[in-house]
């Protein structure tokens, strides 16, 4: 496993947010979910300007074996897609908390830090999901 | 791979070892209340000896006819080959076993079927099949839901020539996800779609064209797309495969193509049966590809590099997306597929073109001599395939009673349908010369008796 990127934050769904200078966060799926997942085939992404609920689907990850999925930790509205993963889904394999970043949302709230984790947390809380 | 069902003493087996006592204890989290008994309307069932006796009595009453009604479902030659290969106990099931890549028989021609469908249909993929082609008409509006999600109207526009029972049964799958489903305005003249008079806006999710239309018409298929894609809506083309060895493919209708292509697949090698079973056809852009319901067979190496058949992007199909999935639909009609592509193979391209272009003669000289009688003339104006609707001059029921009477099924009654005297002929490669004459003179005598 490799180690965490220590600036972001993370959801037992297995995403990870970073927050950006604009205001705007970026979001992602962590290694841990992805090599679950297994090769991704496939990602279905939302329309940019398309409000979003906390919690909604906001993109389908699929894999040969599965597709998963993917939903907003935080709602607002979808300030960009990342239109590389059309071609390249497998960047998420291969980068998945740079170049296989998913979609940078503008929040409508002031983000709920308590409902997420730190890099510490998340890794205790994939340890336990090993064990 | 032979179709065997399992024994009792396998059913046994297998409840032990999942410790049930009884097949219907797998169904007990069902709560009571929720369980029927009976459906009304639904008879109880029968044997197979009394089922045998009650197809015996009605076949009979059938009698054997020479039929000339379409609207739907037409009358070929099936060579004796397609039915006697079909029934081969290796293909004698209507599904795909549930280890389907144990039955590369079975994929196989499922892939031969889709490469044939999409070579007719002019687009670039095609699933294993559907129920029918009134039920792909739902699944392919649905389809255009998921694709277009822009557009959240639902509204499915349809041309006038798109079946009415097409229409009733989409709207009975599909209204209740809310999806709604208008007719574009008519031309009275041509029964093609009025182009002085169509909306603009209104953000339709898909528009829909039948070619050849339920009355036989054929509709400008370019303009229409073209439309439709102005207007931001996916093209979805409803059409004949027969009539498509001689008609412009759905693929290359408009500057860019229909989206979808569905239709009603019977004509390929399926007896009428009053009804079915058929099997509804789907082709789509690749593009497209992940919302199309149903099953997909691709082509593929093993690790030995040997060349093999896999069922293809599963993870749109229901035991993996569950309630997610894009249908609910599996490969459907299976033997009817594998009847189809036997039928296809067997004919050729040079043989289906000779089907379409005998079935498009007996058309034409059925209708002229009709039209030759004094009361009959054509509904619409311009040109068709294999079927025709002609306005008479006095109620049709009556006329199509006397038909039957002298062992002619002479067309279909429009009335109902159009509010207007109207019947709706067919001729396909099975009627002869003198069939055509026998129905033209019959028609005439009652004609004449009942003026």
């Amino acid at each position: 496993m490799s180690d965490l990127p220590g600036d972001l934050l993370y959801t037992k769904d297995h995403e990870w947010l970073r927050r950006e200078d604009d205001g705007s966060v970026t979001i992602g799926i962590t290694d841990h979910a992805q090599s679950s997942l297994g090769d991704l085939v496939y990602v279905e992404l939302p329309e940019v300007d398309q409000d979003i609920d906390e919690g909604g689907e906001m993109a389908v990850v699929e894999s040969v074996k599965a597709a998963s999925d993917v939903y907003a930790p935080i709602g607002g509205s979808i300030a960009a897609i990342n239109e590389d993963l059309a071609d390249d889904p497998e960047k998420i394999n291969s980068d998945p908390y740079g170049d296989g970043w998913i979609v940078r949302i503008q929040p409508s709230d002031s983000i709920d830090e308590g409902a997420l984790m730190s890099p510490d947390d998340y890794q205790q809380f994939i340890d336990d999901l090993d064990d | 791979m032979p179709f065997i069902p399992h024994t009792e003493k396998d059913t046994r087996e297998m409840l032990q070892t999942i410790g049930a006592d009884s097949i219907a204890d797998l169904f007990d989290e069902i709560p009571p209340e929720l369980m029927i008994e009976h459906l009304p309307h639904v008879p109880h069932a029968l044997s197979e000896m009394e089922v045998s006796r009650l197809m015996r009595q009605r076949a009979r009453m059938d009698g054997s006819p020479m039929c000339f009604i379409g609207a739907g479902a037409y009358e070929h030659h099936i060579p004796t080959a397609v039915w006697d290969i079909a029934t081969r106990g290796e293909f004698y099931s209507a599904y795909t076993p549930y280890q389907a890549e144990a039955s590369q028989g079975t994929l196989q021609v499922i892939y031969e079927y889709q490469t044939m469908i999409t070579e007719l249909t002019g687009l670039d993929v095609s699933n294993a099949s559907l129920y029918d082609g009134a039920s792909a008409l739902a699944e392919a509006s649905l389809m255009a839901v998921r694709i277009n999600r822009r557009v959240k109207t639902g509204r499915v526009l349809l041309a006038p020539g798109v079946s009415p029972v097409y229409l009733q049964v989409a709207a009975a799958i599909a209204g209740a996800q809310g999806l709604t489903f208008e007719r574009l305005p008519q031309d009275a003249k041509t029964g093609n779609v009025d182009f002085s008079a169509l909306p603009e806006g209104g953000e339709p999710v898909a528009v829909v064209l039948q070619q050849p239309s339920f009355t036989g018409t054929l509709d400008d298929v370019d303009k229409i797309t073209n439309w439709a894609h102005e207007q931001g809506a996916l093209m979805i083309a409803v059409v004949n495969p027969t009539s498509l060895a001689l008609l412009k493919s759905p693929g290359h209708w408009g500057d860019e193509g229909a989206d979808i292509a569905i239709g009603e697949g019977q004509p390929l090698g399926v007896p009428m049966s009053s009804g079915g079973p058929y099997f509804g056809f789907m082709t789509c852009k690749q593009k497209h590809v992940r919302q199309m319901p149903g099953r997909i067979v691709g082509r593929t190496t093993d690790l030995d590099g040997n060349p093999g058949f896999a069922l293809t992007l599963q993870a749109r199909e229901q035991h993996i997306r569950r309630s997610k999935a894009t249908s609910n639909i599996c490969t459907n009609q299976g033997l009817m597929v594998t009847a189809a592509t036997i039928y296809m193979s067997l004919l050729g391209y040079e043989g289906l073109v000779n089907v379409a272009n005998t079935s498009h003669a007996n058309t034409a000289l059925l209708a002229d001599g009709l039209t030759a009688l004094d009361g009959v003339e054509r509904l619409y104006d311009g040109p068709f395939f294999h079927e025709l609707a002609l306005k008479l001059d006095r109620p049709v029921a009556p006329i199509l009673t006397a038909l039957a009477g002298k062992d002619i099924l002479g067309g279909l009654d429009l009335t109902p349908i159009i509010e207007s005297d109207a019947l709706l002929i067919c001729a396909t490669e099975t009627k002869t010369v003198a069939d055509i004459e026998t129905y033209i003179a019959a028609f005439a005598d009652v004609m004449k008796n009942d003026a």
